[in-house]
């Protein structure tokens, strides 16, 4: 069943990539990608019937790992926010859009 | 001997443990403490992706035009369908089944096998086409039509992720293959009956981990250029 579902999903995600949602074909992509994750976390890797204690680092890892991707990303989207003082134009490196 | 003894005097029981549950437990938590130093080590990757995906981001579709989704796509299933088979050899372990054990070990090294030829006849197709970014990277015609309007330069940044993203995970695979390979020789002895089977499951939530990276691998580098 749960196999089933997979390869579901695997067919939905190949065929919404043929759909143009403008940006939200790269969000349903990533959602779908998500649960197929969940599904295998949760019964392939038993994780449903896990101890706490599993529970615990799986969620801490991947807290983790939002902290990588948040923080970096927040670097970068922020940078052209507030321009910097003319003085450090001749060494800034070049914005970004 | 009772059916607890012999459990308490199983071979594979290690002395600094008082019963087979607790070394279960034991493995499985040093395991998952593992596969999230994997999740670290994998995220530096997706992190630099997300990052230069939305710096170059039509460069990062027009490459994604020259990736084959239906061999995406296929390889996809085979790795799930790998997945379905690993769970089952770790299920049989449990019941101590050794039969089905093996029998779904080597069923999920064949589909480890075709996800790993799939993935070469890929990479030689982007010889072929002349964009593997360093080793020949030369992409002309119809290629270069694909990618020009991102500009070829990025481009060739979004060939590297690819090549680096998946080339890792194949070399997880490669590493994958050769546990399994030892579980068949061990599970063939019969070691994995009367409770123990620890290594099958150490080795089953690893390649599922695997599984998992190529779940998000698929979508980032196949499908975001859309292909309506």
């Amino acid at each position: 069943m749960v196999f089933l579902g997979l390869i579901g999903l695997t067919a939905l995600t190949t065929g919404v990539a043929f759909i143009d949602l403008g940006p939200f074909n790269t969000v349903v992509a990533l959602a779908i990608a998500f649960c197929k994750m969940l599904l295998v976390l949760l019964f392939f890797m038993g994780l449903k019937y896990s101890s706490g204690i599993m529970r615990t680092v799986v969620i801490a890892g991947f807290f983790w790992l939002a902290l990588l991707m948040g923080l970096t990303m927040g670097d970068y989207r922020t940078r052209s926010w507030s321009p910097a003082p003319d003085s450090w134009s001749a060494t800034a490196p070049p914005t970004h859009p | 001997m009772t059916e607890t003894e012999a459990r308490a005097h199983h071979p594979g029981l290690a002395h600094q443990f008082q019963d087979l549950e607790q070394q279960q437990e034991t493995d499985t938590l040093g395991i998952w403490i593992f596969l999230v130093t994997e999740i670290m080590f994998f995220g530096g990757l997706f992190a630099a992706y997300a990052i230069y995906r939305w710096l170059y981001f039509a460069a990062f579709e027009g490459g994604s035009h020259i990736l084959d989704i239906k061999l995406g796509a296929a390889n996809t299933m085979v790795l799930l369908a790998s997945s379905l088979t690993m769970a089952l050899s770790v299920r049989s372990a449990q019941t101590g089944n050794r039969r089905s054990t093996v029998m779904f070990l080597v069923a999920t090294m064949i589909l480890g096998s075709i996800f790993l030829v799939i993935k070469g006849v890929e990479y030689n197709q982007k010889f072929e086409e002349h964009v593997v970014p360093t080793l020949d990277w030369a992409p002309q015609g119809e290629t270069l039509a694909k990618i020009a309007p991102g500009g070829v330069g990025h481009a060739e940044m979004y060939f590297i992720f690819y090549f680096a993203m998946t080339g890792l995970h194949a070399i997880h695979m490669i590493i994958g293959m050769g546990l399994l390979l030892w579980l068949v020789l061990r599970a063939r002895k019969g070691t994995f009956t009367g409770g123990y089977f620890g290594p099958v499951e150490v080795v089953g939530l690893y390649w599922h981990f695997v599984d998992i990276v190529w779940i998000f691998l698929f979508p980032l580098l196949y499908l975001i250029g859309g292909r309506y």
